[in-house]
């Protein structure tokens, strides 16, 4: 089974399906890439492009940390246009009980060899001088990076039609399992794997699992080079990212190498319109002005929404349906799916051709959400 | 509002060297009127200078007093401002 060439087909080519597609098709497969718009046009070209290590979890850093070495790897054959920059996470702490959690923060990552720092506010201030006064300071995580991920997108997707696989744009997926999927007008592409990585429409097509789209605006501003230097997000995101109700802001500033600035971040669950909502962006600027004064200095261009697909244990789905262990699931990355883009790929690659895995998979499976549910004999 | 050529020139400061201009004209025609017609510069840095004269196109953006992106050809001269362009 390892040694034959299957035909896969990938439904949906954000960043997921992407890398998905990328990795199996350098495993030699035959690869069929399915999207229903354009490649890289949902939450892969509305987000920050953020690769950050994250700690929620035990499985959350695991797959955050080891997604980001295989960004470090790849970086040297990343295009130009793909604007990496490695400017690190300064993780701002407001007070005290923030200040806690800096060092609680930097343990844990100094126990799984990531490079952190503790700041105290005068180095805070020092690194990032248009931070107000008075905050109680930071942990710098250096190795952090961002990107912009449409041409990235676009070159993972070439290699794909280079190693004679196709991507078949402004296609509907109707209906899929690990032997066929079916488009709108009717046509049946047989395949020996199906891969739904439709992020957050992915209940559409595997409705038994609750993924569900969680809004956020960005705003971008006009070139102020040097005015931050890292990827800068508030504590206070922790607190407000984990409810998984109500609507939040969170002071989140990124550094473009253009100059320009990211300014996030707001997380609305229940609206699934795209429009920009003025009552959480005005939220959303006055948080980022709470700890950037100077921000209401700056013009702002453009602001825009995407929606995250969010899984209600915070982790990614990433491998076999339960009852079809031919369909697979790569969807539930919610914030970090540009990070996590590549460890799933090779996580499902691993799978297919029957590989070890470089972290277990275990904690991904999409057994766990239907766990409790009981199944048709 | 129309310029009274009678009236007293502006002193101001452009790209740190001093100069004078008509009172009530634009900072970009203050700007032009000193021979200065490379205002910004694009992403890629291509030099940049005004177009349309009317606050649309973004393209005659310079830093007064201290204010980056400010759109000349909508900002009236002031005796005593600071003018920078793009390097």
């Amino acid at each position: 089974m390892q040694s034959s060439v299957m035909h896969v087909v990938v439904v949906g080519a954000g960043i997921v399906g992407a890398a998905v597609a990328e990795a199996l098709s350098l495993d030699g497969h035959r690869v069929t890439v399915i999207d229903k718009t354009l490649p890289a046009g949902g939450a892969t070209a509305a987000g920050m492009g953020h690769i950050v290590v994250m700690d929620d979890s035990e499985a959350q850093i695991a797959l955050t940390s080891y997604s980001q070495r295989l960004w470090d790897e790849r970086a040297p054959s990343l295009p130009l246009t793909g604007e990496r920059m490695v400017c690190g996470t300064l993780w701002v702490a407001a007070d005290d009980e923030e200040m806690a959690e800096v060092h609680r923060k930097y343990a844990f990552y100094r126990q799984r060899n990531i490079e952190a720092a503790v700041l105290d506010p005068k180095m805070l201030r020092d690194a990032e001088p248009h931070l107000r006064e008075g905050l109680a300071g930071g942990l710098l995580v250096p190795g952090d990076s961002v990107v912009y991920p449409p041409p990235i997108v676009a070159s993972m997707l070439e290699t794909v039609t280079h190693r004679g696989g196709c991507v078949a744009v402004g296609k509907a997926v109707v209906a899929m399992k690990g032997s066929e999927v079916t488009l709108d007008d009717g046509t049946t592409i047989a395949c020996d794997y199906a891969v739904n990585a439709t992020g957050s429409n992915a209940s559409l097509l595997s409705p038994e699992f609750a993924i569900k789209p969680r809004k956020g605006h960005l705003v971008i501003t006009d070139r102020y080079p040097g005015f931050v230097k890292h990827q800068l997000v508030e504590l206070g995101y922790l607190k407000s990212a984990h409810k998984s109700t109500s609507s939040s802001v969170a002071f989140n500033v990124q550094p473009r190498p253009t100059g320009q600035l990211l300014i996030g971040s707001s997380r609305q669950f229940d609206n699934d319109t795209s429009e920009v909502d003025y009552a959480i962006l005005a939220k959303m600027l006055q948080r980022a002005i709470e700890y950037m004064p100077a921000i209401s200095d700056l013009s702002v261009i453009r602001t825009w929404t995407g929606f995250r697909a969010a899984t209600p244990d915070k982790l990614p789905l990433i491998g076999p349906h339960p009852d079809d262990d031919r369909l697979l699931l790569a969807t539930g990355h919610e914030g970090l799916g540009i990070t996590t883009s590549l460890g799933t790929a090779q996580l499902i690659s691993d799978y297919i051709a029957l590989r070890a895995p470089a972290i277990p998979l275990q904690p991904y499976l999409p057994a766990r959400l239907l766990a409790g549910v009981k199944h048709a004999d | 509002m129309p310029i009274d050529p009678s009236l007293e020139k502006v002193s101001f400061t452009l790209n740190g060297r001093p100069a004078t201009a008509a009172p009530g004209c634009s900072v970009a025609v203050a700007v032009m009127m000193n021979g200065v017609s490379h205002f910004r510069r694009s992403v890629t840095g291509q030099p940049r200078g005004p177009l349309c004269g009317m606050g649309i196109c973004y393209e005659c953006r310079l830093t007064i007093d201290g204010r980056p992106h400010q759109k000349s050809c909508q900002s009236v001269i002031a005796a005593g401002m600071v003018v920078q362009c793009d390097e």
